[in-house]
């Protein structure tokens, strides 16, 4: 053989490879989603079946009546929405400064955010939920709304480094020609670091929608709670029950608006990942 | 008219106003609850009545609470799902490297498990390692292996959760390492070709040198995500699992200060994991000022 036959035969081989792969890595979420189609005796049928002969989207119907799924989505849009939409403006303003304004203990005090990266929320959960209670905040959105207002430090990171790249001189001319700070940050950087902002917008929002250790925390009635509470709770009521289909319904729910994000910006979101790995 | 120094007091004035933010959040909500946390370690807070000094009886409690070594053994065997994790997401992301088509859309479909919400896929698994009707043993049974009931076996709850997290975090191992390989130049390869190098010699060579940064931060943030699982446990197994034997350090930490109100007892622990962590980010900080003068 050849070396570029060679080349082929291995090259279909690991193709084969990596399909089985995938499809190893996505059957248990389309078994979610054939379950959730099901009528029951499919549900426990030996062997499975994966195409069901009847589509029930019955169930699609019922998880709306069976628990407060809308108003879990509510919440968590409420929640991911703010968090992510003033706390991108705050961090953002904030990564402007770090990296092009100059003023004393500047980088003393961007060494403490990164520092501050080391605490791990575990070991600051207790003291917060404490605060939040004193306040009366809890079993509202407000603790899992208002610390994240003041910014992330992970996107304040990131966007420094992407500023540090666009050349001082264009803020300086700006800055000679009297533009007011503001505007040097809202029509000079901002438009330039725009890619890098929505990329760490779309992971910010997804970690929100995500999260279930601080929504557990601090919301008990079922009001309150954020899907991920409420599916969670779906999956305690009616396993008992054995109503897989609902419960995987519910659960779709819960996956869905975050998979059509990153269908829709899956090229700018593995991007972003990609580069803040190596680079990290 | 602007003159230099009213300038420059101009920008100091801005540049204050504009990271206010989040310092202010890094003293209301990290710091300050950081200190009191431990402060509170060294009390017999039950978040109620008075905090009272115990000095290190926390500590003391701990170290013969069974409980406690138990839920860190755990934590620590799930970590074995790390080098798993790496090896498998290497491999793939050399099968990714080469010039095949749909590479693109592996790439998305390896990532899915990763941007899936963790209390839905845990869900998912939950039904999955059901004993009767499981995905997961009704695929065992295709060669005739009886499975056991996963998440009900205190010698199977364990393995069932490394893999539940190695299949969640394949698709970003795998890309960070993608991303690696593809930034390390073909000719290194082409003049190994030419000296005769056999692959296993240039992957051990040129390959793995290169990707070792990476695998070095993936090894440490793993870790220290690794060691904050809760998610998973609190889903899928509610109660800590047969024989506490799925509980970790994390999810003991919120069933002691939230369940059981043991807020300064808790605290504690909180306090040693902070040191774990913190010991282990110390660790990536000297090896990454260490390889920076390498100067490679």
């Amino acid at each position: 053989m050849s070396h570029s036959q060679k080349t082929k035969v291995t090259n279909i081989i690991i193709f084969i490879v990596l399909a089985i792969g995938a499809i190893v890595m996505i059957a248990p979420l389309l078994w979610m989603l054939s379950t959730s189609v099901k009528e029951k005796q499919d549900v426990f049928a030996l062997p499975p079946v994966w195409i069901p002969e009847v589509f029930q989207f019955g169930k699609y119907k019922e998880i709306w009546e069976a628990g407060p799924l809308l108003s879990g989505i509510k919440n968590s849009v409420i929640v991911a929405v703010s968090v992510t939409v003033v706390g991108t403006f705050t961090s953002s303003v904030a990564a402007f400064a770090f990296a092009k304004l100059r003023f004393p203990h500047k980088n003393k005090l961007f060494l403490a955010l990164i520092a501050s990266m080391m605490i791990p929320y575990p070991t600051v959960m207790i003291p917060q939920f404490m605060m939040f209670s004193k306040l009366g905040w809890v079993d509202t959105l407000l603790p899992l709304i208002v610390p994240g207002l003041f910014g992330n430090v992970v996107m304040i990171f990131f966007l420094r480094q992407y500023l540090l790249s666009v050349p001082d001189a264009i803020i300086e001319a700006a800055k000679i020609d009297g533009s007011s700070y503001f505007r040097l940050y809202s029509s000079i950087t901002f438009p330039l670091i725009k890619p890098a902002v929505a990329a760490q917008l779309i992971l910010w929002f997804m970690g929100i929608w995500n999260d279930y250790l601080a929504p557990i925390i601090y919301l008990n009635s079922p009001e309150t709670q954020t899907l991920q509470l409420v599916i969670a709770n779906f999956n305690a009521t009616y396993a008992i029950q054995t109503d897989y289909p609902l419960i995987m319904a519910a659960s779709i729910i819960a996956l869905l608006p975050v998979l059509i994000i990153f269908l829709i910006f899956q090229k700018q979101i593995i991007e972003s990942v990609a580069i803040s790995g190596v680079k990290g | 008219m602007i003159t230099k120094s009213n300038l420059y007091r101009k920008e100091k004035v801005y540049g204050y106003l504009f990271i206010l933010p989040p310092i202010l959040g890094l003293l209301i909500f990290t710091l300050f609850p950081f200190v009191y946390s431990l402060y509170g370690s060294f009390t017999d807070w039950d978040g109620l009545g008075q905090m009272n000094f115990i000095g290190l009886d926390n500590f003391k409690d701990l170290f013969s609470d069974e409980l406690f070594y138990k839920s860190m053994y755990n934590t620590l065997f799930l970590m074995l799902g790390i080098p798993i994790g790496l090896v498998l997401a290497l491999l793939l992301a050399l099968g990714l490297n080469r010039k095949i088509p749909g590479t693109t859309t592996f790439r998305v479909i390896y990532y899915i498990p990763v941007i899936s919400s963790l209390a839905a896929v845990s869900i998912m698994w939950n039904w999955a390692y059901n004993g009767d009707y499981g995905l997961v043993n009704q695929f065992l049974e295709i060669f005739g292996i009886k499975g056991p009931n996963w998440l009900m076996d205190k010698d199977t709850v364990k393995p069932a959760l490394i893999l539940m997290t190695v299949w969640k975090g394949l698709g970003y191992t795998m890309l960070l390492y993608l991303a690696a390989l593809q930034s390390v130049s073909r000719s290194y390869y082409e003049a190994a070709e030419l000296d005769g190098a056999s692959g296993f010699q240039m992957f051990r060579n040129i390959t793995w040198p290169m990707v070792k940064p990476v695998t070095f931060f993936l090894v440490v943030t793993n870790i220290i995500g690794g060691s904050q699982i809760f998610t998973e446990m609190n889903i899928m197994t509610p109660t800590g699992g047969p024989e506490y034997s799925s509980a970790s350090i994390v999810f003991y930490i919120w069933d002691k200060a939230f369940k059981n109100l043991q807020m300064g007892y808790a605290s504690a622990m909180a306090m040693i994991l902070g040191i774990f962590i913190f010991i282990v980010t110390l660790i990536q900080f000297k090896m990454n000022e260490k390889s920076s003068f390498d100067g490679d």
